[in-house]
């Protein structure tokens, strides 16, 4: 039937979220961001200052980084599996 | 076998008894440690474990054979009951990793005094005076003493109350299925899931630290269901120009609520750096945020009614008629107005159900 223009399900939130993680995980550290001014060693700004927009997110990036690197692995292959079977 | 699930029951209940004078005394009179212990905190059994385990108790773990003739049977209830409390305490254990439950036991202290005032606020909230929230020793008081705090009980039953609605407002264009209620119910979910997370991510950026929890802003994304309820159910009742009326009210009232309640905590809060060195970008970085999370509501009202109520327009308050390229109009479509006693049937559950779940939380 037709589905609403704007009609979200939960499962293309989860593809959404997935795709976004994925983005932010693939992103260099020494290739990339580095050369655009946002790697690690650019981040350690002022100390007794607020830290900026550009800071925090930098911040965010890198510890999503770190954190979802193993468990991506996994969601990754998960869903590989599951629409090699599925379509 | 009998010896060790004796010592688990023997164990288990008192720790069970113990456990919830001291927690919330603030939150609720907790009626659940007088006299069946049994009804209030294991209700999810079967009712035959529940008039079981009192009788037992009761008789300090004798093998009482009052229900069982055979002692077989006595004691595979036994160990089951002694299953379930393991399976409970593992589930209570896992779920409590993720979101504290006396954290959401405080959005779910209400009465009805609250609910009353709070809905009227959430529409009318001009003359509301004092939009402070109060706090005690520290912790915010709940919802119960302080009409200003959040809470998640309306959110959850305007919720309910707008999927009901829509699925009512499709029946009437006859568009109506079971997939298409779960799908607006999801779409409304997302939306509420979309915005909450913006929302976190831009005061993590502005590191404004201010004390909203996730669920403050969930319960604060939540109140824009009585708006979309109310709009919907003037859509039905008043036609087209009831719909806009009722949807530039509520828009209206939902943002001067919203930034009426998130000014105090978000541009007011301590940032990391309070001293006089703080730059002229970040108060107004803060406005805006304010500004947009109270814009963003009546896009959101009208993005998620408008597709339900305004085919409806034409089913209720006119009738189909054949063209007039067929002179001989044998069938005449004509589809009936909506009756005022459907909307009231089909509201009356959600507006029955609040009212038994409130009591029972009034008569402590």
């Amino acid at each position: 039937r037709r589905i609403h223009n704007m009609a979200f399900t939960l499962y293309s939130l989860i593809q959404a979220a997935i795709l976004c993680v994925n983005a932010v995980a693939v992103l260099h550290e020494e290739r990339f961001l580095s050369k655009i001014g946002w790697g690690v060693d650019q981040s350690v700004g002022g100390f007794g200052d607020e830290p900026g927009i550009k800071v925090q997110l930098m911040t965010l990036v890198r510890s999503v980084r770190t954190v979802m690197r193993v468990p991506l692995i996994a969601v990754n292959s998960v869903c590989i599996v599951l629409l090699l079977l599925f379509g | 076998m009998d010896l060790p699930h004796h010592g688990y029951r023997a164990t288990a209940k008192p720790r069970a008894r113990a456990a919830p004078p001291t927690a919330d005394s603030v939150l609720f009179d907790d009626t659940s440690s007088g006299g069946a212990p049994a009804m209030n905190s294991q209700a999810y059994y079967t009712p035959g474990y529940n008039m079981a385990a009192p009788t037992n108790d009761m008789q300090g773990g004798v093998g009482v054979n009052n229900l069982f003739t055979d002692p077989m049977a006595n004691a595979a209830m036994m160990y089951g009951s002694s299953l379930a409390n393991q399976g409970k305490d593992m589930v209570n254990k896992e779920i409590s990793r993720f979101m504290s439950m006396n954290k959401l036991k405080y959005f779910f202290a209400v009465d009805t005094r609250y609910v009353l005032k709070k809905l009227m606020i959430l529409m009318f909230p001009y003359t509301h005076q004092d939009w402070e929230v109060r706090y005690h020793r520290d912790t915010p008081l709940p919802p119960r003493q302080d009409v200003n705090a959040p809470d998640l009980y309306i959110p959850t039953m305007a919720f309910i109350t707008y999927i009901l609605l829509a699925g009512m407002a499709l029946g009437i264009q006859k568009r109506f299925s079971p997939e298409v209620l779960g799908l607006c119910a999801s779409t409304a979910l997302v939306w509420v899931i979309i915005e909450v997370l913006v929302m976190l991510l831009s005061l993590y950026l502005l590191t404004v630290h201010s004390d909203l929890s996730t669920f403050d802003l969930i319960a604060y994304s939540g109140y824009k269901y009585v708006g979309m309820i109310f709009t919907m159910l003037c859509g039905l009742l008043f036609g087209s120009d009831g719909y806009y009326v009722a949807l530039a009210w509520s828009s209206c009232a939902l943002m001067f609520f919203i930034v009426r309640s998130l000014k105090m905590k978000i541009l007011t809060s301590l940032s990391s750096d309070s001293m006089g060195t703080a730059s002229s970008a970040k108060p107004h970085l803060r406005l805006y945020i304010t500004v947009a999370t109270a814009l963003f509501q009546p896009i959101i009202i009208y993005w998620l009614t408008s597709h339900l109520i305004r085919r409806a327009f034409h089913h209720l308050h006119h009738t189909v008629r054949t063209t007039q390229t067929e002179p001989l109009s044998t069938h005449m479509i004509r589809v009936p107005r909506v009756r005022y006693g459907d909307i009231f049937c089909i509201i009356s559950p959600s507006l029955v159900n609040p009212g038994f779940y409130l009591s029972t939380f009034d008569k402590a």
